[in-house]
């Protein structure tokens, strides 16, 4: 419970008591809802529940989908229209399906930055970090997976560029890429492996995210101030925090469903608003479409990973000391995980003593230039090959690397931090300030 | 390093521009239809109006496979009476390869898909959703965002865009149109003004025959166009209510803590 | 779940803030308004989720089919799949209307009709044919025993289906007359909708 002194569940009824010894369910359902939580936490804390509302519903509405869908390349593009036209609201649940991917990263994007603003990522809270990283990495893979599976161009495209990346492995790529493949390029043996796994990964994410909260839970959640829940005694712990249930069911049940308007309004008017028109043209092998655009959730690494190109230095370099093993493809599949390598091991980089970016001046400068840089990319992922783009998305790569190697690890030396306030509850009241009669 | 920053720099502004421009060069215009906006439909007689234009322009060389004849009845659709669903369905056959022979079309099936080697005019059921008409600018979403994607503003703009001129490529022969990427497409201009009588009158010209097949292809892309849009609304204002109440609920929930006790 | 936290806030514990009476009536209509509305979205989100899985609209579109019957000889039988089942078209020769039409009820092991169009009524021929003649017989031809497709063309003891399974023997007008089969072979919602063609479902 977050090592905040607390009172302890007690079963009440017989039943509950009798349960108990067996199996303490009811208690460990107790505590997890009432841990005591930080009183002042700010609507950027929302995004957890967001993020396991999202994860249901992607679950519900994918085993649903999975009743109607085939994954054979003769049917598949087909069954989706089946579930489309026929299946009583198989309309809504393919775009809630469709369109909860895209609420999953925005949520995502939000709550990893969050993290990084606020310093959430330190000590003690590193575990809860990595694994929120490989809950990451297991929904990139989720989506790339589930996005072949309407066999549209871009399914199919999308799936050759991807697995292509892995052929770019010095030695053993093209037998792992054939391997991947099942055969020498995306066909029917790739689709229905591909939907295989896209079923089990959403539950290996439920895993990670039930060890996620076990992690932060027993860290107890971190706060926009980056000071910690005073843990002397249970009444200073109560002046720090409010039980979770239910000050922070509500608040967070309240910016779910205002979430959930703005999902409802995008379903409703503009689902394809995210999608790719050529996914509506069934695969051709024979027929490349004029641009391959991954999904918008991926175009920042998209864009890191075309932006090595041969005549950069660096690139050159790599594949002289290496003596041509490495070359520009297989230096952007490095540049791509990288960035998302140098994002797990903030804890360790980030050498600042102060926790919250919200009394860190220089630092707030940095940050939200990493946020700028990472729209950047972004756009620049959408962008055809070539330049002016490739120059540009190679400086905004540098910038993000720079942030996490450089900027980072040298601020904490450098700048000269803003006092935090001494409590929780100091920091609370300075946002309301008592009211003195009543 | 210095060298390819001067050079990109140059790059930008010299080609940047023009790179820029050229994504977004083909003409394609803004067009009120029926079934755009949260409030938007399709108009039953307009849908009409487009089958009639498909079944005797298009019908000859695109497919429609994904349609079922049955959802020409449909609500929110072009909603014709069973009796015409019938026998507008009968007027196709159906190839049983039990019987090795044909029998009329009854209102489950399909239409027909149309796969000639030498012409590969692609199937038509999901033209509206499979291009896009609006881009940008520069990337940015903000066109498609405020006007849509755009995919039968293109069509519209695809059907009336031939500019008169041909030419001939290695042995097939192209025709100019200002909206076709590239500028060259293979497909003959299809609509001619007053091709198609409708009955009750309607306007047939160039334009207006486009925009009927345009609206019609949208139907046969989206059929539930109109219970995605109700339901989008009743959903944004029950969820709006309820947002209303949790929010009160929040401020009376919070109310203790925030006093100084 | 918890509906009213009385002492929620309140570190000194136990003794509620005066206020909290004067609105606590105000304060459950808001709790109990939210929660209700809740409970609405969800169900209305639930719906959906259920409804999904009844048949689609593909499959209730073939819940009616029409068949054809142009050109059936009597004395002849065809088989058209409807809702998954084989269904039985026999047009009767005059001999088989005439034995039918002679069969005395106490003969038959299930005197109701089973026939679908016409409820409570007896097995007599009358009520098991399509037509007033005789001549139509529009069966589901799926034994009523376990499910295997029976025999057609006067096989059997009763010279009208014979199933191979278990041994039933059904008359020229489809009605069970010896064997394990507990009910005449099942007559489907069935008409004329003109001369030639008949409607299932």
């Amino acid at each position: 419970m977050g090592g905040i002194p607390h009172d302890n569940y007690e079963p009440k009824s017989g039943f509950e008591k009798w349960l108990h010894k067996r199996l303490p369910i009811v208690g460990l359902a107790y505590d997890t809802l009432m841990i005591p939580t930080p009183k002042n936490l700010n609507w950027m804390w929302i995004w957890g529940i967001v993020l396991a509302f999202t994860l249901v519903l992607q679950i519900i509405t994918g085993i649903i989908l999975a009743m109607h869908y085939t994954p054979n390349v003769n049917m598949a593009f087909q069954s989706v229209e089946h579930i489309m036209r026929n299946v009583n609201y198989g309309w809504l649940l393919r775009y809630t399906h469709m369109n909860g991917a895209t609420l999953f990263f925005i949520a995502v994007y939000l709550h990893i930055f969050r993290g990084l603003y606020y310093g959430s990522y330190k000590a003690p809270r590193e575990v809860t970090w990595i694994i929120g990283m490989l809950i990451y990495l297991a929904m990139m893979a989720t989506g790339f997976l589930g996005y072949v599976l309407p066999w549209g161009q871009m399914s199919f495209w999308g799936a050759t560029v991807i697995t292509g990346l892995f052929g770019a492995i010095p030695g053993i790529g093209e037998s792992l890429q054939a391997w991947l493949l099942g055969g020498p390029s995306v066909d029917n043996a790739t689709l229905n492996r591909f939907f295989s796994l896209h079923y089990l990964l959403p539950f290996v994410i439920v895993a990670l995210v039930a060890l996620h909260i076990w992690a932060f839970h027993t860290t107890g959640n971190s706060n926009p101030a980056g000071v910690e829940v005073r843990r002397g005694s249970k009444k200073e712990a109560e002046q720090d925090t409010l039980p979770f249930w239910p000050y922070f069911v509500i608040k967070d049940l309240y910016a779910l469903v205002v979430v959930l308007i703005i999902f409802a309004a995008v379903i409703g008017f503009m689902p394809n608003f995210f999608g790719e028109p050529d996914n509506y043209i069934m695969a051709d092998p024979l027929k490349t479409p004029a641009h391959i655009v991954p999904e918008w959730y991926y175009l920042p690494f998209y864009a890191i990973l075309r932006a090595f190109t041969d005549d950069v230095m660096i690139v050159q370099f790599a594949s002289f000391i290496t003596g041509g093993i490495v070359d520009a493809k297989f230096f952007g599949v490095i540049a791509m995980f990288g960035s998302i390598f140098v994002m797990a091991l903030v804890p360790w980089l980030d050498t600042s003593r102060t926790r919250s970016g919200r009394f860190r001046p220089a630092f707030k400068f940095f940050f939200w230039a990493l946020a700028a840089d990472f729209m950047f990319l972004m756009w620049l992922g959408s962008r055809p090959a070539g330049e002016p783009y490739a120059s540009m998305a190679l400086y905004a790569s540098f910038y993000w690397f720079g942030y996490f190697l450089i900027i980072l690890p040298l601020l904490g030396l450098f700048e000269k931090p803003q006092t935090p306030p001494e409590t929780i509850e100091a920091d609370f009241d300075s946002h309301y300030p008592p009211k003195s009669a009543e | 390093m210095f060298k390819k920053t001067i050079l990109s720099a140059l790059v930008v502004l010299g080609f940047g521009t023009a790179a820029f421009a050229a994504e977004d060069e083909r003409e394609i215009h803004d067009v009120a239809f029926s079934f755009e906006g949260v409030f938007g439909i399709f108009d039953e007689v307009e849908l009409q109006r487009g089958l009639q234009v498909y079944t005797e322009v298009c019908a000859s060389c695109h497919g429609l496979n994904l349609v079922s004849y049955r959802t020409l009845g449909d609500h929110g659709g072009p909603a014709l009476p069973k009796d015409q669903v019938k026998a507008f369905a009968a007027q196709f056959e159906i190839y049983v390869p039990e019987d090795d022979s044909y029998r009329p079309s009854t209102p489950a099936d399909y239409f027909p898909s149309v796969v000639n080697p030498d012409l590969p005019a692609p199937d038509l059921s999901l033209m509206a959703k499979a291009r896009k008409g609006f881009e940008g600018p520069y990337g940015l979403v903000v066109n498609p965002l405020f006007r849509g994607v755009g995919g039968p503003e293109y069509i519209v703009a695809l059907l009336t865009g031939y500019t008169g001129e041909e030419k001939e490529q290695a042995g097939t022969v192209l025709y100019e149109n200002t909206a076709f990427p590239g500028g060259w497409i293979s497909m003959p201009p299809p609509i001619f003004d007053e091709m198609v009588e409708f009955e009750p009158a309607a306007d047939n010209d160039t334009e207006a025959l486009s925009m009927d097949v345009a609206s019609f292809l949208m139907w046969t892309a989206e059929p539930k166009l109109v219970q995605r849009k109700k339901a989008g609304l009743v959903a944004v204002l029950f969820l709006s209510f309820l947002a209303v109440l949790l929010y009160l609920t929040n401020k009376k929930i919070w109310a203790k803590a925030k006093r100084k006790d | 779940m918890y509906t009213k936290p009385k002492h929620s806030g309140n570190s000194k514990g136990g003794r509620p803030l005066s206020h909290a009476e004067d609105t606590g009536t105000r304060r459950d209509f808001l709790y109990v308004a939210t929660a209700t509305t809740g409970a609405v979205a969800a169900g209305a989100a639930v719906w959906p989720l259920v409804d999904q899985m009844n048949a689609s609209a593909d499959v209730l579109a073939l819940a009616s089919i029409e068949i054809d019957i142009d050109g059936i000889e009597p004395g002849t039988q065809i088989t058209k799949k409807w809702r998954g089942k084989p269904v039985f078209v026999r047009r009767r020769t005059a001999e088989e209307i005439e034995e039918s039409r002679g069969t005395p009820l106490a003969d038959l092991p299930d005197q109701t009709s089973q026939n679908n169009n016409k409820f409570e009524t007896d097995a007599s021929d009358q009520n098991r044919t399509l037509d007033e003649a005789g001549e139509w017989l529009v069966m589901i031809g799926v034994c009523t025993h376990l499910g295997c497709i029976p025999i057609g063309d006067g096989a059997g003891d009763f010279g009208g289906w014979f199933c191979p399974c278990h041994g039933s023997h059904y008359d020229a007008a489809g009605r069970i007359r010896k064997g394990p089969a507990p009910l005449n072979l099942l007559i489907p919602t069935s008409e004329f909708i003109s001369d030639t063609v008949i409607k299932l479902g």
